[in-house]
């Protein structure tokens, strides 16, 4: 089965796979930690039952998304030393304190509180638990910092020295966190999760809608995922097109792969809309272009010359077909959004934002874009950067462990075949749990055993919720 | 400040430390999940999860940060290491996400309730097993050239291996045992005496063959142990045991809540100043120091700081949610 793939390939593979199994359960939890934080402030600032029957209904659903984003960011923790273990003795001094800081500033923040915001509203009142849930998210948010750090200095490194061991260490731990990509990257990021995650509210709302569009949650939450997804999905694209250019500046290979820009333009660069990218013989087959147009969105004019990947030695070249498509992917994914946080605009100023049936289904069908595009994304990025891990420095042939080719081929085999078979139980679960509309008087997650301290009343999961199928 | 203690052993002692909170927090909740299919009944199970469910996330986050520390203090050791042990860390890996996943999934479905509680019961298993395999496998010392692990793939299996992780397996099957005597009520609880005898036995036996094996491992850990004069440190380690065990029993008969289960914790804490009596100063046993693999200064001074200001915090509001959740979980009371 993997005959002819050396161990390379495939510990890239298992990264890959293993990684884009994870990114999808943070970019999702970091956003609706943030909308439980908000629903549990209104509730408390108006007394709404709506809200906190909405905080108790996504609640659970973060529960489930939440412990699967732990488990299988355990697995990543512990991946950069059994299958980059040459990236890890390189870049340990660098790398290794940030991760070491999202552990401690980040991880212990989220998992402490965890459960007093999962089974603990009875006991400890509602201040705290307001405090408890505003710890989870911003554990999350400081989780996305530092992470995003690492991820940028390996993009664009920075504050760093080469000791005799040929270790990478800090010269200047401010330039190293504060890297060139990463402000950018981290603003979208941060605003990637938002949208995916109220994409996702909206549609749960929507779908609920349909049914019946006089229930106060559903109409709540669909009315705040819009506003969310037509306010951010702007300055979404703005900060993607500033992230663009950060690109262009210091990975100027990976813009040209994006674009598919093999051959140099000295007179302005076509767009090439879609087109097959061909590696072998250095060009995008069947290309649809508008002409100058690339150069005016990178330059700002039309007549800029661009530079391609004929300027870049051939050894140094990402795979173009890969990231060309994944990047398309992302920005079609990013238009979808914006246009459907425009329809939103249209409808809501129609006062049909609860009516429109129309409307309800395509938000319904835009479920899941969030999560096309943050993947897509990442691709884009990840792909672009090589064939290094830190960038123009340390090729990723440098990087990966001295491991036998059936020992890695196994692993991926058991990663591929326990994760699908976790991501189809975890999503039918958290379907299961997104097709029950909100209820009145809804109770937070657990069950049909109530969790009793001596000496205090009983507390927590009183009641059966119910949801157990 | 005459004495001058250097980095490399103060993070040695700070990522020991976090090794051991590790076993500590995730010892008994993986315990649990071993004595799973000992309790049949889905209402025992319930409670035995239930008294859990709320501090696990963090009990693991500790192995996190002993990865990741290690990343980032001893770089050449986590790269050494994590290949060398290629087998049993993606096993423990796995195991970790099947019963992870259990404590929300089985809450999720009837009908599949069974499989997740086989998915907690296994994975614990496994993890444990795996997390004492790797743990003979360093005792007994990789092959390395230069600055790479350059063994095969199955060098870890060997009979001292499969020993130390059937021992982790009984330990942690112990801590289980004894917390569910500290948190649970009435029949449970006497089930769970029961299993603390049996696991307690079965631990000191365990404990027993390891250290009359380790010292034939290596000439150094029989130096380290017998030689003159550090006989006069060590010899202490056995007789503590041999007292901690003697309270252990009595506790136990006569049915104390909570010191069965800090007596054994207090067993486990012997067992690794054992272990670190042996290894230390070598993070790779017989090859490489911790002076040897030590990041470089800037990187220890400034992860440090965090350290010294954030495990405190830590520490602090973990107790505060084992505080929150604290006394007996049970069944009976508060149900519809």
């Amino acid at each position: 089965m993997f005959d002819g793939l050396d161990a390379i390939v495939l510990a890239r593979m298992q990264f890959a796979f293993t990684m884009s199994f994870h990114i999808i359960f943070p970019s999702f939890s970091i956003g609706l930690a943030s909308y439980l934080a908000v629903l549990e402030a209104l509730w408390l600032w108006t007394k709404r039952e709506v809200f906190i029957n909405l905080f108790n209904y996504w609640l659970k659903i973060f529960a489930v998304a939440f412990g699967m984003g732990v488990v299988s960011g355990i697995v990543m923790s512990y991946q950069f030393g059994t299958n980059w273990s040459a990236f890890a003795d390189k870049t340990g001094p660098i790398i290794g304190p940030m991760m070491a800081y999202e552990v401690l500033t980040a991880f212990f923040l989220e998992a402490g509180f965890l459960g007093v915001m999962l089974f603990g509203l009875k006991r400890v009142g509602h201040r705290l638990h307001f405090l408890a849930t505003l710890m989870v998210a911003t554990g999350t948010l400081i989780s996305t910092f530092w992470i995003l750090s690492a991820n940028s200095w390996m993009q664009t490194p920075a504050g760093y020295a080469i000791n005799p061991e040929g270790q990478f260490v800090a010269a200047n731990w401010w330039e190293v966190i504060f890297n060139p990509s990463f402000p950018y990257r981290l603003v979208h990021m941060v605003l990637a999760a938002y949208l995916t995650t109220a994409l996702v509210v909206g549609a749960v709302g929507a779908y609920h809608l349909l049914r019946d569009r006089h229930l106060a949650g559903p109409r709540m939450m669909f009315s705040m995922a819009m506003w969310m997804v037509s306010l951010v999905a702007p300055i979404q694209m703005l900060a993607g097109d500033q992230h663009g250019l950060n690109t262009l500046k210091y990975q100027p290979a990976k813009v040209m792969a994006m674009e598919g820009h093999y051959q140099s333009h000295p007179n302005g660069a076509p767009l090439i809309l879609f087109g097959l990218p061909d590696q072998a013989e250095a060009k995008v087959k069947y290309a649809i272009e508008v002409p100058k147009m690339s150069s005016l969105i990178l330059k700002h004019s039309p007549n800029a010359p661009l530079a391609g990947l004929d300027t870049v030695p051939r050894k140094d070249w990402p795979p173009v077909p890969i990231t060309f498509w994944s990047f398309r992917i992302m920005v079609g994914m990013g238009c979808l959004i914006a246009g459907l946080g425009l329809l939103s605009l249209f409808v809501r100023w129609r006062g049909d934002l609860y009516q429109s049936r129309l409307f309800h289904l395509i938000a319904i069908a835009m479920g899941p874009a969030g999560f096309i595009a943050v993947l897509a994304g990442w691709i884009t990025t990840e792909t672009g950067r090589q064939p290094f891990t830190v960038f123009g420095l340390l090729r990723t042939v440098e990087s990966v462990s001295p491991l036998a080719t059936p020992a890695v081929a196994s692993s991926l085999i058991a990663f591929v075949v326990a994760y699908f078979a976790l991501f189809i139980a975890g999503a039918i679960y958290i379907l299961r749990l997104m097709a029950l509309p909100p209820h009145p008087s809804e109770q937070g997650p657990r069950s049909d055993i109530p969790i009793r301290a001596a000496g205090i009343t009983p507390a927590a999961g009183v009641a059966a919720e119910g949801a157990a199928i | 400040m005459s004495v001058s203690v250097d980095l490399a052993t103060v993070w040695a002692f700070i990522i020991a430390f976090a090794v051991f909170v590790y076993i500590v927090m995730d010892g008994f909740d993986l315990g649990l999940g071993i004595l799973f299919p000992l309790f049949p009944a889905k209402a025992d199970r319930d409670v035995i999860m239930n008294s859990v469910a709320p501090v696990w996330d963090g009990n693991e986050t500790w192995l996190v940060l002993g990865g990741g520390g290690m990343m980032a203090a001893f770089p050449l050791a986590y790269a050494v290491l994590m290949p060398a042990l290629y087998t049993p860390v993606i096993a423990m890996l796995l195991g970790l996400v099947f019963r992870g996943v259990a404590f929300e999934f089985r809450w999720r479905t009837r009908r599949e309730r069974n499989l997740w509680d086989i998915a907690f019961a296994g994975g614990s298993l496994v993890a444990a097993l795996a997390q004492g395999v790797a743990l003979g496998a360093i005792l007994q010392g990789v092959h390395v050239e230069g600055r790479h692990y350059a063994g095969g793939w199955w060098d870890w299996l060997t009979p001292f291996s499969i020993l130390t992780g059937v021992a982790l397996v009984i330990g942690y099957a112990l801590l289980g045992a004894t917390w569910l005597v500290m948190k649970t009520e009435g029949e449970l609880r006497e089930r769970a005496y029961h299993l603390s005898w049996i696991f307690l036995i079965a631990m000191l036996g365990a404990m027993g063959a390891v250290s009359i094996v380790t010292p034939f491992l290596h000439v150094q850990y029989t130096q380290r142990w017998f030689a003159w004069p550090n006989i006069i440190l060590t010899a202490p380690v056995p007789i503590a045991v041999a007292g901690v065990s003697a309270l252990l029993l009595r506790s136990l008969a006569k049915k104390y809540d909570y010191q069965p289960f800090s007596l054994s914790l207090m067993l486990f804490a012997l067992s690794y100043a054992g272990l670190g009596i042996s290894l230390y100063p070598y993070i790779v046993p017989q090859s490489i120091t911790i002076w040897q693999a030590a990041s470089p200064e800037k990187s220890q001074l400034f992860m440090l700081f965090g350290v010294a200001v954030l495990i405190p915090l830590i520490l602090g509001y973990t107790a505060w949610a084992y505080w929150v959740f604290r006394g007996k979980v049970n069944t009976a009371s508060g149900f519809h």
